[in-house]
């Protein structure tokens, strides 16, 4: 497999490949891009909240909202995403809610609880060990024979840990119905993907363990659903596991944190800009579905409006009481969490006087 | 009642519980076809079929982390780790999911995982094969971590570990395995996370021990009862959270405490007891808190393990320097 080859439904100029989406209605086509959109809107909220010091570091999606909604839009009700920590689309589409997001991300650990039948796991930010969860949980369904598939998402960092081997070795081995993806956007923070890996692709590695691979044009979003969904049905049928590699970019610094001015020249992005995901699904609702400038901007104002009430919600959000912390550390609270829970409540007692 | 060793006891909980609750899954390394090294796991493939008995990869992180997995979509795997000192490979699932993920999902996920290990010296093993990391995993919060003395406890502490909503760390004193049988009850037996046994009533002072410990300490307490000093003997059986209740009163009533752990001593569980111990009941104290441990050693290799593994001599003079203090 070479660098150049990938899947490739729509082009960057919007030319779209009409018999590969031909099982796509116009609700759906429409969809994926409202979601783009709104996670691309979120997104830039908020960077912006946390350049106001309203919340905290985040690490930027920018450029990869075709990966994460054909990621979200590919799973099956039942199915289970385990995400890593720049997924924020796809976990809207599991049912998150923005302002959710917001307070996790601004601090507030009660952000982070999935929402009932959602299958999602809480964010992870050790990289590429949630892939081992994800094998686990594949495995549990398989056991139970729940016909239900996993997804999880990861960076191309990831695919040098040992829990990235031990995870495709797990799943080749038992056959268990997950789909690896990789969303190569890279960068892992300043070490570019030529630094990780010697591999020519991420996708190739899939064949070291005997697992299905595909390698996608990832910021196009017809390519990544119809891709991810394809491999979640035959690891659900047939249990066969699968690696899909994303090729993607990451426009941003890696978290707010990061200064990538410091490993990388502006101009490295020009050739990215122009295979912007969302751009380029804009060019294809213009020639083909009637998108007009009219309708760019009634929606921008919509979803503006609706992250601005998110933004409202979550800095409404009374503080967490202090003794949060001492909660769900487990299911029965043991003593010494009882005598230190006590400890700090007498100690705001006193703070209070 | 049966007359079993411990790893019997381990070996017929699994048969009677698996048979019972099918989100049981063992899983590990050699545990299925052979039985499990020890053979702790001996039958049970054969019983219940290779897909609740793994024969897994040999990769101790893909093992737990799994384990985890399965655990969150609501099994209750048992993950065997071979020996204790490869648990390391699967230090960071412990340490950064298996212990957090109940926190971190805001109680939405559990991790009803039994991560089971041999543990400790005495049988002459390799490197790798003989150490006692529990202070390790006690000191990550969200854990619980036990370690049984007895065959039947063995039987009652892995059932409530598997019936355990959270994470237990498991550690098995492997020189305890075959060393001796006991009478063990039949169908459903539990001992309850937390409790404490008190193993020999005395009044001059508490041994507090656990493990392969256990039986040091009651040769130790037999020996100086020869000598009129009649000591205490509790075994905590769950070393985190451990039985905070039954070390209280059991030293203010004797004034005197020596806790006994083949684990080195620096940082280890006997600093946490001692500490808990100044603090609750500093002025019952008669002599200063002993400790008698492995030392700050990596542990050796079989010419000189016995020199490192703390033996009822040295327990012995530990009482002696405690009752005999003025």
């Amino acid at each position: 497999m070479e660098v150049n080859e990938f899947v490739q439904v729509m082009d960057p100029e919007g030319n779209v490949d009409d018999s590969a989406i031909a099982g796509i209605s116009e609700d759906e086509i429409l969809q994926m891009y409202r979601l783009m959109v709104f996670t691309r809107l979120w997104n830039a909220k908020a960077l912006s909240l946390q350049r106001q010091g309203r919340l905290g570091t985040l690490a930027s999606v920018k450029g990869q909202e075709a990966s994460n909604v054909g990621m979200g839009l590919a799973l099956g009700p039942g199915d289970w995403f385990c995400p890593s920590f720049r997924e924020y689309g796809a976990m809207l589409i599991r049912g998150i809610k923005p302002k959710d997001l917001f307070a996790y991300w601004g601090g507030d650990e009660r952000g982070a609880r999935p929402p009932e039948g959602s299958h999602v796991l809480p964010v992870c930010i050790t990289v590429g060990s949630h892939l081992c969860h994800a094998a686990g949980i594949a495995w549990g369904a398989k056991i139970r024979k729940d016909p239900i598939a996993v997804l999880s998402s990861s960076g191309d960092g990831s695919t040098s840990e040992g829990d990235f081997h031990e995870s495709l070795n797990f799943a080749g081995v038992f056959k268990l119905p997950v789909v690896f993806a990789i969303q190569n956007n890279h960068w892992a923070i300043s070490v570019p993907v030529e630094r990780q890996t010697a591999s020519k692709t991420l996708a190739e590695k899939a064949c070291a363990y005997g697992i299905d691979m595909a390698r996608v044009d990832g910021n196009d979003v017809f390519a990544v659903f119809l891709t991810v969904k394809r491999l979640l049905d035959q690891a659900r049928s047939e249990f066969k596991p699968a690696l899909v590699e994303l090729v993607t970019y990451r426009m941003d610094d890696h978290t707010t944190s990061d200064d990538a001015g410091r490993y990388r020249k502006e101009d490295i992005l020009v050739p990215w800009k122009a295979r912007d995901p969302i751009d380029r699904m804009r060019k294809y609702l213009t020639a083909k579905h009637g998108w007009d400038d009219k309708k760019e901007s009634d929606l921008v104002a919509e979803f503006a409006a609706e992250v601005e009430e998110a933004v409202a919600d979550y800095e409404a959000l009374p503080l967490p009481d202090p003794t949060d912390m001492f909660n769900h550390m487990y299911f029965e609270e043991p003593w010494n969490l009882k005598e230190q829970r006590e400890e700090m409540q007498k100690h705001l007692v006193r703070s209070e006087r | 009642m049966a007359r079993l060793s411990m790893v019997e006891a381990i070996n017929a909980t699994f048969h009677e519980l698996m048979a019972k609750d099918d989100r049981i899954v063992v899983m590990g390394e050699d545990v299925g076809v052979d039985g499990g090294v020890f053979r702790a796991t001996v039958g049970l493939i054969e019983e219940f079929g290779p897909e609740r008995v793994i024969d897994t990869p040999l990769a101790e992180s893909g093992i737990i982390g799994t384990a985890i997995g399965m655990a969150i979509y609501g099994m209750r795997p048992v993950a065997e780790i071979q020996f204790e000192g490869f648990m390391f490979k699967a230090f960071d699932q412990v340490y950064s999911h298996a212990s957090r993920m109940r926190h971190r999902s805001q109680g939405f996920y559990g991790v009803p995982l039994v991560i089971r290990a041999p543990y400790g010296a005495g049988v002459r093993a390799l490197e790798h094969h003989s150490d006692a990391p529990e202070a390790l995993f006690a000191h990550l919060p969200g854990l619980k971590v036990v370690i049984p003395s007895t065959p039947s406890d063995a039987k009652g502490l892995l059932t409530s570990s598997i019936e355990d909503p959270d994470t237990v760390i498991f550690l098995e004193p492997k020189r305890l395995y075959r060393l001796f049988r006991e009478e063990v009850p039949e169908g459903e037996y539990r001992v309850p996370l937390g409790e404490a046994r008190l193993v020999r009533e005395g009044s001059d002072v508490t041994l507090i021990t656990y493990g392969g410990m256990v039986s040091v300490c009651e040769r130790a307490a037999q020996h100086v009862a020869t000598e009129g000093v009649d000591a205490e003997v509790l075994d905590l059986r769950t070393v985190w959270p451990f039985d905070v209740d039954a070390i209280v009163s059991s030293v203010t009533k004797t004034g005197r405490a020596v806790i006994v752990h083949e684990a080195p001593r620096s940082f280890g569980v006997g600093a946490e007891i001692a500490a808990t111990i100044g603090e609750r009941c500093l002025l019952s104290l008669l002599a200063p808190i002993r400790r008698v441990t492995g030392y700050d050693v990596i542990v050796p290799l079989a010419k000189l393990e016995e020199h490192n593994y703390p033996d009822s001599d040295r327990v012995v003079r530990a009482i002696h320097e405690t009752v005999q203090f003025q």
